[in-house]
């Protein structure tokens, strides 16, 4: 299982803080589960295509194309604003 | 060298970070900064709310103060951060960095300062008279890093 997060203007959007994927043991790149997170409807599609939008594995900012496996902690939120 | 980072809902005190800081042998240079909640045009900010993602947030400031150490010779890190609901004038962020020169201390404090705003997992919702808003990411924020590049 992969635990999925979205936080913040992402969460809202989408309406789901958390989202369980199952895996198979099998090794994903982060884009294939975006793109299979993008065809649960046409408003995931749209908020999970922006060119904004940042990835987290395991609490570490990586690119789309990294891989993520069972266990894994992946996260999409948007360009953060603190300080 | 020593790092101390929190993120806390409860307010902080300067003059007791300044003073931890200060605990710092061999330092002869502290310089500090605070980020406030600015008040918008017409005064129509009620509050803000500050999202994070716990964990990754600890961690990427720890990550953030390790690069700092790598590229000057610091004696000491503190980063504050809030999270919560604040209101105008009230206090976000604190950054303290004690060292043996102020050239390094001045320098650090900025480079932490630009790769908070950049790569910690904090997001800004404005509630405001005219409703509430999520504070859109600046282009100077990311065009600040390239002078650390």
């Amino acid at each position: 299982m992969i635990k999925i997060l979205f936080f913040a203007a992402l969460r809202e959007r989408l309406d789901c803080e958390q989202y369980l994927l199952s895996c198979d043991d099998k090794i994903l790149q982060v884009a294939d589960i975006l793109q299979q997170l993008q065809s649960r409807c046409h408003n995931w599609q749209l908020e999970l295509s922006r060119n904004d939008l940042l990835c987290a594995v395991n609490q570490q900012l990586v690119p789309l194309t990294a891989s993520v496996q069972d266990g894994d902690e992946l996260a999409f939120f948007p360009p953060v604003t603190g300080g | 060298m020593s790092i101390f980072v929190a993120v806390q809902s409860d307010d902080f005190c300067v003059a007791s970070e300044y003073d931890e800081l200060r605990q710092q042998a061999n330092c002869g240079a502290i310089v500090t900064f605070s980020g406030l909640v600015r008040e918008l045009s017409n005064n129509i900010l009620h509050n803000m709310t500050l999202e994070h993602y716990p964990g990754m947030t600890e961690q990427a400031l720890i990550a953030i103060a390790e690069q700092a150490k790598q590229r000057w010779q610091l004696g000491a890190v503190r980063i504050v951060h809030r999270v919560g609901t604040l209101k105008p004038q009230q206090q976000i962020v604190f950054v303290g960095i004690a060292s043996a020169h102020r050239a390094a201390a001045f320098a650090a404090c900025e480079f932490i300062m630009d790769y908070l705003k950049n790569q910690a997992p904090f997001w800004k919702k404005e509630h405001t008279a005219q409703g509430d808003y999520w504070v859109a990411a600046k282009v100077s924020d990311q065009q600040a890093l390239a002078r650390w590049e």
